[in-house]
């Protein structure tokens, strides 16, 4: 007890400032002020793994870690779509989720955003379109702002994540 | 007959070291597998390829894990149609049935196994369409909407008291979908069955659309936590393919960037497990550390994750003295943090009796299923093809394997505890021995039907990839394998007789890939 507890003296707060909202992130334009008044910055994601090859899940975990500390933001993840504000959605989405996919959006209150992530979720990347992959997220589900990478970085994600949530030029 | 003898009368095959190659027949089949599992072996991997001038010819391929080596066994077949069976090895492999279903599903070969349902396929195409059969048969095929209620038939366990819970596609935390169904009574769990293939992205149709001098991308990204291992296995098998020797430090660097994916990996798991032990503070330090090494690693070659630094002929990226350095003091500070955690996590009796006892795997149960890598080594399964088979430059690192013998979650930290120290070591070796040169060289792409494999120790288990060349620099078959495919039927036996809330702790203790396995 005594090492962790001088472990976690000795580590001391080392969370860094959030990204600021990058309004080039945004693909679909909802002047929806009573969107963000209703969600304010305490938000709930719901995160969906559509098909991705796990490269995206290890970025997402990274915004739990101190550095990013997200949940310092009011940011946290939940366990259902139910709970949420908002989707964070990885993948081209496969065929054999595409149900699953669409079912999680509907199972989400209104007001309710979507964030795509990675390049698979914002183009299909590399797996593109096929018999076995829908593509991109906005095939299948309305996207509010997609972030591009292979994967992309925690920070990229939260700034798209905070990029959702705020209206343009403030936060 | 003897294995040897098997061995003897094989052909040597491109790529990795110690692999061959042999055509049997029917009778050989079965023989070949029997002597091999008798002395010992494991199934690595198992798939069909329609033939690249004759689409009414195919051949279902096994590959096998000898002692010796890679042991890839091909037998002809009809393609696709009433005749197309081959004698299924389930019984002498129980790993590979869900293989021979997913190669039903896409190329159209069925084993003469009872389980004949479907793996891969869900609803998103026929079952009378394959998708690697050649296009023209599958175009209007997959053209429907796919019907995401069309029952898979589970297993039922029935009885006074039992019920089911069903979890998935779509799971609690920031993990990958795939269905669970467990048969429970009150709180133990009697039965787990996994319906997997949610991921399923046509990989492997994909790949035939590649140039083959490209694969190593969509390679990397077939599990994307394994990118240096499955880029590296694709390399491995093309080099071999064109014959192109690559420079030295291609070699180790490649080992340098498997090692510290090694090392991202068990950091992560590490912290997860505490987490899901009820001990949160494992995971706030294990994630620290481990966005300390990202943050490294990012500053070294550019890239957090290092998903486009194999490249055919080499690597992409170099390292520079004062990089190497830099990395060096990272690492090594890391490992020493480590340790102090591991003490912590030792003396904490939550942890502990969280731990210990926890999805068991019997030794001989992992012989019998044919378990691989991480979750073998902790149940007693002595095979790290870093040591038993190694390529340059492993030969002349000599990494120490790690092995114990419980094999319940306990274990499986310990292993990952013990690895992450050698892996640190093993990458403050290489950047202190990182010999001079260039680190790419050119590659031409390989003529049409030549065949290799590359065979790669990644941080969950060995990687296996075999590869065929199509006529002018494409791709006619690529068939990537992640150890997974064995290590998840095992978690059905390890969670048997434990209570359903230890099973998240379980599950992650194996943190086995749905990508990889779903293609």
């Amino acid at each position: 007890m005594l090492k962790t507890l001088r472990k976690i003296g000795s580590i001391g707060i080392i969370s860094e400032p959030p990204p600021a909202p990058d309004p080039l992130l945004r693909v679909r334009e909802r002047l929806d002020e009573k969107i963000r008044a209703v969600l304010g910055r305490a938000l709930c994601i719901r995160h969906v793994d559509a098909g991705s090859c796990n490269g995206c899940e290890l970025e997402i975990q990274a915004l739990n870690n101190p550095l990013y500390n997200m949940e310092g933001l009011g940011i946290r993840f939940v366990a259902s779509p139910r709970h949420a504000d908002l989707l964070l959605v990885t993948g081209p989405v496969s065929r054999n989720m595409e149900t699953a996919l669409r079912r999680t959006y509907e199972a989400t209150p209104d007001p309710k955003l979507v964030v795509a992530v990675g390049d698979c979720g914002c183009t299909g990347g590399i797996f593109g379109e096929s018999y076995a992959t829908r593509g991109p997220v906005s095939n299948v589900i309305p996207v509010d702002v997609a972030v591009p990478g292979c994967p992309p970085s925690p920070t990229r994600i939260l700034q798209g994540i905070l990029t959702a949530i705020s209206s343009r030029g403030k936060l | 007959m003897s294995l040897r003898r098997w061995w003897d009368r094989a052909h040597g095959v491109t790529g990795a070291p110690s692999v061959r190659g042999l055509g049997v027949t029917a009778e050989e089949w079965l023989q070949a597998a029997r002597d091999v599992a008798a002395a010992g072996g494991r199934l690595l991997s198992l798939w069909a390829s329609v033939d690249a001038s004759n689409p009414a010819a195919a051949a279902v391929y096994a590959a096998l894990l000898t002692e010796a080596g890679v042991l890839v066994l091909e037998l002809a077949t009809p393609a696709h149609g009433e005749r197309a069976v081959y004698a299924g090895l389930a019984e002498i492999f129980p790993a590979a049935t869900r293989m021979q279903r997913a190669a039903f599903d896409l190329s159209g070969v069925r084993s003469s196994d009872p389980d004949q349902r479907p793996w891969l396929r869900h609803s998103a195409w026929p079952a009378d369409a394959h998708p690697l059969l050649p296009a023209a048969a599958t175009a209007a095929a997959v053209a429907e909407p796919p019907n995401a209620d069309a029952a898979y038939e589970f297993v039922r366990v029935e009885g006074e008291g039992v019920h089911e819970i069903a979890v998935g596609p779509v799971h609690a935390g920031t993990i990958e979908p795939g269905h669970f169904r467990f048969s429970v009574v009150g709180e133990k769990v009697l039965r787990l069955e996994q319906h997997l293939g949610y991921v399923h992205k046509g990989i492997e149709r994909r790949f035939t659309e590649l140039p083959i001098l490209a694969g190593h991308r969509l390679a990397a990204r077939v599990s994307g936590d394994s990118a240096v291992a499955f880029s590296w296995a694709y390399c491995q098998a093309l080099e071999g393919m064109s014959e192109c020797l690559i420079p030295a430090r291609a070699a180790w660097l490649r080992a340098l960037f498997l090692e510290l994916e090694r090392i991202a990996n068990h950091l992560g798991d590490l912290g997860a497990l505490g987490n899901d032990a009820g001990f949160a503070f494992g995971l706030v330090q294990f994630s620290r550390l481990k966005e300390d090494l990202l943050r490294a690693v990012d500053e070294a070659f550019g890239q957090r994750y290092l998903l486009d630094a194999v490249v055919p002929g080499g690597t992409q990226v170099d390292v520079s003295a004062p990089a190497a350095h830099a990395l060096t003091e990272r690492v090594s500070a890391i490992a020493q943090e480590a340790n102090a955690l591991r003490r912590i996590y030792d003396e904490h009796s939550g942890v502990r009796d969280r731990f210990a006892g926890a999805g068991c795997l019997a030794p001989e149960l992992a012989v019998r299923l044919g378990v691989l890598g991480l979750v073998a080594r902790a149940s007693g399964q002595a095979l790290d093809a870093r040591c038993d088979l190694p390529c340059a430059p492993y030969s002349e690192l000599a990494p120490a394997k790690v092995v114990r013998t419980e094999g319940d979650v306990a274990a499986r930290v310990a292993v990952r505890f013990d690895e992450l120290q050698e892996s640190c070591r093993l990458v403050g070796r290489i950047l202190a021995s990182l010999p001079g040169g260039p680190h790419l060289s050119s590659v031409a792409a390989p003529a049409a039907g030549a065949f290799g494999v590359g065979f790669v120790e990644g941080w969950r288990g060995p990687v296996f990839l075999a590869l065929e060349a199509g006529a002018g620099g494409s791709i006619h078959r690529c068939h990537p394998h992640d150890p997974s495919w064995q290590n998840w039927p095992a978690l059905e036996h390890a969670v048997i007789g434990n209570i359903v809330p230890d099973f998240p702790l379980i599950n992650k203790s194996f943190n086995l890939s749905y990508s990889g396995p779903d293609v």
